[in-house]
């Protein structure tokens, strides 16, 4: 068998990177709750495992999204993690050829020229089988040093990689990413010494061999190599538990665990976890982050997922999220940032019973549609009041719910994390909203449009009020005509990203005027920065926010801004120097279009 | 008591020595903007909650300052967070924030 006390650092590290992931694997999965585990078992003989195993490869070997981001980013990655999948894959195959025994030792094929030195093949020989994988391991090795190369000129510029700020790294994080690209060249150096000394390397380190053997002792160099490239490795596994490359198990673990139906939910449990580990901290989510772009603080996902790993997470930072959604539609590993960051509010957040007795019994007669405008649109009555007028233009019978004042829908306190309060708001609305026996609820606010969806379950068909507006149209129940204007539409963060409602509203406004897009739009539009996930924030960094949003929306020159969401429509009219309108008063007609433009006009002065 | 027809009304004199000024000191550290609220009223003319039930944020802030905050705990979990508040203030007060600082002052401050 074939052994050197210089294999041991490498082994051992193996042997203790194994038995920490095989703790951290084991108490996740147990500490998993019953229904969780039960979805394990019925999901690891499916053929859902074969997705899981095909999203791994394309995503956590071969970086698809991050190729879609920039091509760049994307290849660096890829030749890091497929290279050395590939390298150890080929290795291992390779070292079959020329091993005896059944069984070999696991650092037999890592450190095979170090054991094997084939004279017989020659550097180019692609005809013989051990030609074919000389070639091919030296070809992964180049795979993997031209990504370290990009890697290092990443380091100065990263916006050819698409990114405007890089991740700061911890001190411990560093040193782990010094090992890792510690190994790959080392290892080349190692199998070049070695080469240089026996022949018997691919095309790379053969060559580069017998130029170091020209001028340098190659024969005394190549054994102190093998020993640092072993001790690099060793290193590498032992730290990497305890830095972000956890993420490369985790991430793997965490893509079975999707395709079972296994979900993180909205207390913190062990799937959330599993996600937090799963933050490669690439910093993708850096420029994404609004808040992050007026205060640079540890808002963004990268560096808040970190402080809860560490437990350090700060109340304030906590809170001073927007809840947009904008890093979830980023994140090349499909984190739901927003769910983790409500399992902190929720620990936080005393959960304390609301005074709610007061609230308002409604009883009435029955309707088929019923019709909550909620509190952001009675602040700003124009929507509902053009809501109301196509109601009654198109003949439905409707149900005004809110009419006399509203009862929030519970989605402010779910956000700010107090679950029982925001379920006090939810039964009775629930109870209100029953009591109309509509069948179709309709809501001009996206806030309550997605907790009606998500939390409310009482078996009524919940639409926005652009997708039951587009509804009326299409049973000709109301007419629409083209206003000659030239209008942008802002996806709501709630709306948009939120509840996955695109589409309607902007058929609708095809219809009554010419649509452009801003500069980010749908999955990646911009929050206005009227948020109510954010309580942090101060109203001079929402207005700079809301600033940028407004000059992304404006650059092709619109007419209008229209949007469907009431708080969005009163943040930017504060700023806009268009008219800011809803999507309903923009169907209502000229005569409301007219008011609004002179609100606009008038809040000038 | 004896009834005697009349009552002496409790004393309104604000006793900055005895009233808990603690949760103001927590307010001011922690949300600033509570310092900078006019008690104008528009918060309070647009709540929701203030709709249905006696709720008033500009006299909770007005009482807070005074350190007179016996009603205050009950008074504040009526408020529904709905934002509404924060879209009116003329002053930029930050109400949301305003109301959790609260609930956590409580929760600090409150005797075992």
């Amino acid at each position: 068998m074939s052994f050197d006390f210089f294999v041991l650092p490498f082994f051992l590290g193996l042997l203790a990177l194994l038995a920490m992931l095989g703790v951290r694997y084991g108490r996740w999965i147990k500490g998993m709750d019953a229904a969780d585990k039960a979805l394990i078992r019925d999901g690891i003989w499916s053929a859902r495992s074969l997705g899981a195993l095909k999203e791994v490869f394309m995503e956590s070997l071969l970086h698809r999204k991050m190729f879609k981001r920039n091509i760049l980013l994307g290849y660096m990655h890829m030749s890091f993690a497929f290279g050395w999948f590939m390298l150890i894959l080929t290795g291992n195959i390779e070292s079959r050829i020329y091993s005896k025994v059944h069984v070999n030792p696991p650092y037999y094929p890592i450190f095979l020229k170090f054991f094997v030195h084939d004279k017989r093949v020659m550097t180019f020989e692609l005809t013989s089988v051990p030609g074919v994988f000389r070639f091919l391991m030296d070809l992964f090795l180049a795979l993997i040093l031209s990504g370290l190369v990009l890697a290092f000129i990443k380091r100065a510029y990263s916006n050819w990689f698409g990114l405007k700020r890089t991740t700061h790294h911890t001190l411990f994080d560093r040193m782990a990413i010094t090992t890792l690209w510690l190994v790959f060249p080392l290892r080349l150096l190692a199998e070049s010494f070695t080469a240089g000394q026996y022949l018997g390397g691919g095309f790379l380190t053969n060559h580069l061999g017998m130029f170091f053997a020209r001028f340098l002792p190659v024969e005394h160099l190549s054994y102190p190599a093998w020993w640092a490239y072993s001790i690099a490795l060793g290193i590498f596994f032992v730290t990497l538990p305890y830095s972000r490359f956890m993420h490369i198990p985790t991430e793997v673990l965490l893509i079975f665990l999707r395709h079972w139906g296994v979900k993180a939910k909205k207390e913190f449990n062990n799937v959330s976890e599993i996600e937090v580990y799963s933050c490669p901290r690439c910093g993708v989510c850096l420029d994404t982050c609004q808040v992050f772009a007026v205060k640079q603080n540890g808002t963004p996902p990268v560096y808040y997922l970190r402080s809860i790993r560490e437990n350090k997470i700060s109340e304030e930072v906590t809170y001073d999220c927007l809840l947009c959604g904008r890093c979830e539609a980023f994140c090349p590993v499909g984190i739901d940032n927003n769910l983790l960051r409500q399992s902190q509010r929720i620990k936080l957040m005393s959960q304390v019973d609301g005074s709610y007795g007061y609230l308002p019994a409604i009883n009435g007669q029955a309707a088929e549609v019923a019709y909550f405008a909620g509190c952001m649109t009675h602040l700003t009555p124009q929507i509902w009041r053009a809501v109301v007028t196509l109601f009654d233009q198109a003949g439905v019978r409707y149900r005004f719910v809110d009419k006399d004042g509203t009862v929030c829908c519970g989605r402010p306190l779910m956000m700010a994390g107090n679950v029982t309060r925001a379920r006090q708001l939810i039964n009775h609305n629930k109870e209100t909203i029953r009591n109309t026996a509509c069948t179709t609820l309709v809501t001009s606010c996206p806030i309550c449009y997605k907790i009606f969806r998500e939390e409310y379950d009482f078996g009524i068909e919940v639409l926005h009020h652009s997708q039951y507006l587009l509804r009326l149209q299409q049973e000709d129940r109301l007419t629409l005509s083209h206003s000659g204007m030239t209008v942008v539409y802002h996806d709501p963060c709630e709306l948009g990203r939120g509840s996955g409602v695109y589409d309607e509203p902007r058929q609708l406004l095809r219809q009554i005027a010419t649509l452009t897009e801003g500069a980010d739009s749908r999955e990646e539009a911009l929050c206005c920065g009227g948020s109510l996930g954010n309580t942090e924030i101060s109203n001079t960094q929402r207005d700079e926010i809301t600033v940028r949003t407004l000059n992304s929306l404006l650059v092709n020159h619109p007419e209008a801004i229209i949007t469907a969401c009431p708080l969005c429509k009163k943040t930017f009219a504060k700023q806009a120097e268009v008219p800011v309108m809803d999507i309903a008063e923009m169907l209502a007609g000229k005569k409301i279009l007219r008011d609004t433009m002179f609100d606009v006009r008038f809040s000038k002065f | 008591m004896i009834n005697f027809g009349y009552t002496i009304n409790t004393d309104r004199q604000i006793d900055y020595d005895n009233n808990d000024r603690r949760i103001a000191a927590f307010l001011s550290e922690h949300e600033p903007t509570f310092r900078i609220c006019i008690s104008c009223g528009t918060c309070t003319a647009t709540c929701s909650a203030g709709n249905f039930t006696y709720f008033n944020l500009r006299e909770m802030i007005v009482m807070l300052k005074r350190g007179e905050t016996r009603q205050l705990k009950e008074d504040v979990t009526k408020c529904m967070l709905c934002g509404k508040c924060q879209m009116a203030c003329p002053r930029g007060v930050n109400t949301r924030n305003l109301i959790l600082s609260i609930h956590r002052a409580i929760e600090r401050f409150e005797q075992p």
